[in-house]
């Protein structure tokens, strides 16, 4: 007998669990307990266990045990999952295209042709010979250990996802910067997206999609990294000097021209910091992404924790630090040529 | 200067709070400011406001820190929404404007000059001065010369390529007040425009201001806390106190006729000799006086009377307006002058 039975029988529920009598697995501790050969007996005030579901179940077999929860969440999932797909399947599509396209590109123009690019890209945006020197030397050094394919494949990712990051995420925090109700309501979601390893939102997105897609991956990094660039655009938009805002009123600016020609650059140095931030945890996951078959760096890295290649693991490692570098090294820079093109 | 009445603010009423209304009803049933943050935890911002601004005139806003100045001039172009009242704007009721229509009012009817400057930090110094004309959609090479010509004008030859982080204070404002004059608007709305500069630039400005003034004859609204600006600037005072006009009028006639404790301890520190001039104190007549010591103009302050008379305090003069007597001074109703009325002040002790 259960320490629970009471509970039942007060309530006068005998004849509702009764009927669930023969259904439902066995829970671990009966069988622990019959492999054993003991037979119940009364348990002491010490030993009174939690009413939880399990236990409730021991006392009354129509209660639902715990694994129904998780098995119940598991078959709702998949009863959506179909419909879900219809409208995401479409709406998501331009994703992997995006990411194969990039990472093709990336691979098929010789490397005489992208590493020029990409340091010609440094210098625009930086105005800095020393930054490009060193960009242009790490490069050549993870090329030259013949990690040149696997830094470019992460770069790609790297590049197409912050970008879209910054298209959706500038505009989500231009709109919760309006709408005080709109912020109360996205705050807690971005404080969730920011919270939860990123290894649990994979579970719900190898549900919905295929593995082989790469918009998977893509999915997952910019839920990941688009949180920075929403919250300090809402928080930079919001910080623009009232003063300034109050004079753009004053000479009959139209909701429009305040946004373009105030509150957008003026919070420029916000939104840059949020997009630093963001390429910076693009960069976090597209390591874990290779989870889930993406490229780049993170297999080497992968190969190194499954065949214990230490070498590999510890090398391709060192070349995303090398990558992280870079990137924080450079949108740091054009932080900071912006800072100093506005300070007051 | 003419006559027209250019802004015309009736029974304006401004109460901060969830529910002005029923807030008003108590202020229009007499409650104070105190008493009204008290019991219903509203603040009174202006109450039963009653101004006439003419065309071409300064009319200075004078008032304590948190007597509403601010307050009051942002509703002249409904940065803020009044709780009840009107604002007639040549003769047309401002609150009935809609969107498109207020805009077009700030666009083209009313500039404003802020305390704090309130320039685009990431725009040059041009750019800047050139706002409301590229506001309304003109393009550079349009905007140009007209900003490039008011920049001249308040003293900023050759820095419309800087940033307003590159200049002075002083020089800030001048670009805030080329940005409101590139407007090229008939009024001007002044909040402290001055008070963040310091007292030799702060002359300068005004003189720069007095300068612009005679040239341009734009309806100027200026806000101060600080009674020499007020007295050197305005053709019109008005002296506000937690939220009501306590006395408006013409600033000598104020100075003369205080009816209020509080302006009676407002005008008791300054230098009356400097501010009164001749015509207020004047007695006017034609007949020319026996012994006459000379002659003095009528916008003459009596400072530069006693200069003249070198002490003599039984001098009589003449005064003279456009070459013509239109009174005489003696230095007895001068000096009887520059004692703060008596009279107002003994009530108050
Ligand atoms: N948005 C607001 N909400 C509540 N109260 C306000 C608001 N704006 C102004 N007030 C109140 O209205 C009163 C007048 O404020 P206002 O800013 O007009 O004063 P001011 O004369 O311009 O003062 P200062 O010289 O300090 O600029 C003050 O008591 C202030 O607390
Ligand atoms: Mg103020």
């Amino acid at each position: 007998m259960a320490t629970y039975d009471v509970v039942f029988s007060k309530l006068g529920l005998e004849d509702w669990c009764s009927q669930g009598e023969t259904s439902g697995p066995l829970s671990m501790k009966d069988l622990l307990a019959r492999t054993r050969g003991e037979s119940e007996t009364d348990t002491s005030i010490w030993e009174v266990p939690f009413p939880s579901m399990d236990a409730l179940n021991e006392a009354c077999s129509s209660f639902p045990q715990s694994r129904e929860l998780t098995k119940g969440l598991e078959n709702g999932f998949l009863s959506i999952k179909d419909s879900l797909s219809i409208f995401l399947d479409p709406l998501t599509q331009p994703l992997s295209w995006f990411l194969d396209g990039a990472l093709h590109v990336m691979l098929a123009t010789p490397w005489w042709i992208v590493i020029p690019l990409l340091l010609a890209v440094v210098q625009l945006v930086t105005k800095s010979w020393k930054l490009v020197a060193f960009v242009g030397i790490s490069i050549c050094a993870l090329a030259f250990i013949d990690h040149y394919e696997y830094a470019m494949q992460t770069l790609a990712i790297i590049f197409v996802c912050a970008f879209l990051c910054v298209l959706l995420g500038v505009p989500i925090g231009i709109a919760m910067s309006r709408s005080d109700t709109l912020q109360r309501f996205t705050i807690p979601v971005l404080d969730m997206l920011q919270t939860l390893p990123p290894f649990v939102y994979l579970i719900p997105l190898i549900f919905l999609f295929s593995v082989t897609e790469s918009k998977l991956y893509g999915i997952a990094i910019i839920l990941y990294a688009i949180v920075p660039v929403i919250r300090l655009t809402n928080l930079g938009i919001r910080l623009v000097d009232q003063d300034v805002i109050e004079a753009a009123d004053a000479f009959g600016m139209t909701d429009r021209q305040k946004l373009y020609r105030v509150q957008i650059p003026l919070a420029l140095p916000n939104i840059m910091a949020g997009v630093n931030q963001t390429i910076m945890m693009s960069l976090a996951m597209v390591v874990i992404a290779s989870l889930v078959s993406a490229p780049g760096l993170g297999v080497l890295v992968l190969r190194g924790i499954r065949n214990l290649e230490l070498g590999v693991g510890l090398v391709a490692g060192l070349g995303i630090v090398i990558l992280a570098v870079i990137l924080d090294r450079v949108t740091k820079m054009s932080l900071a040529r912006i800072n100093a093109s506005q300070k007051n | 200067m003419s006559d027209d009445i250019k802004i015309s603010i009736k029974k304006l009423y401004k109460i901060f709070g969830d529910d002005p209304q029923t807030a008003l009803e108590a202020v229009q049933g007499g409650m104070g400011k105190a008493e009204l943050l008290e019991k219903h935890n509203h603040v009174l911002g202006l109450q039963d406001i009653n101004i006439d601004m003419r065309a071409g005139e300064i009319t200075v806003i004078m008032g304590l820190s948190g007597s509403g100045k601010s307050t009051l001039i942002r509703h002249l172009n409904r940065l803020i929404e009044p709780t009840s009242g009107s604002i007639l704007i040549d003769g047309e009721d401002v609150l009935a404007y809609d969107e498109e229509r207020l805009r077009r009012l700030r666009r083209e009817w009313m500039s404003m000059v802020f305390q704090k400057f309130a320039l685009l930090p990431h725009r040059t110094v041009l750019e800047n001065a050139a706002l409301p004309l590229w506001v309304r959609g003109f393009k550079e090479e349009e905007f140009e010369g007209e900003a490039t010509k008011w920049l001249d004008r308040v003293g900023l030859e050759g820095q419309g390529s800087q940033y307003p982080h590159q200049l002075s204070g002083g020089m800030q404002q001048r670009v805030g007040i080329a940005r409101a004059l590139t407007s090229n608007s008939p009024v001007m709305l002044m909040d402290e425009a001055f008070s963040a500069l310091d007292p030799l630039i702060r002359t300068d400005m005004q003189d720069l201001l007095l300068d612009l003034q005679k040239e341009l004859h734009k309806t100027i609204v200026f806000i101060t806390h600080d009674l020499d600006e007020a007295l050197k600037l305005a053709d019109h005072l008005v002296i506000l106190k937690d939220g009501f006009v306590v006395q408006q009028g013409e600033p000598q006639e104020i100075l003369l006729n205080p009816n209020d404790p509080y302006i009676v301890d407002f005008i008791s520190d300054i230098n009356r000799a400097r501010v009164l001039r001749v015509r207020s104190v004047m007695e006017k007549t034609t007949s020319v006086p026996e012994h006459s010591q000379g002659e003095v103009a009528i916008d003459d302050n009596l400072e530069s009377v006693i200069a003249k008379s070198g002490g003599a305090t039984d001098a009589i003069y003449q005064v003279m307006r456009d070459g013509q007597q239109a009174g005489i001074i003696s230095m007895k109703d001068l000096m009887k002058a520059l004692v703060p009325t008596e009279a107002a002040t003994r009530e108050v002790r």
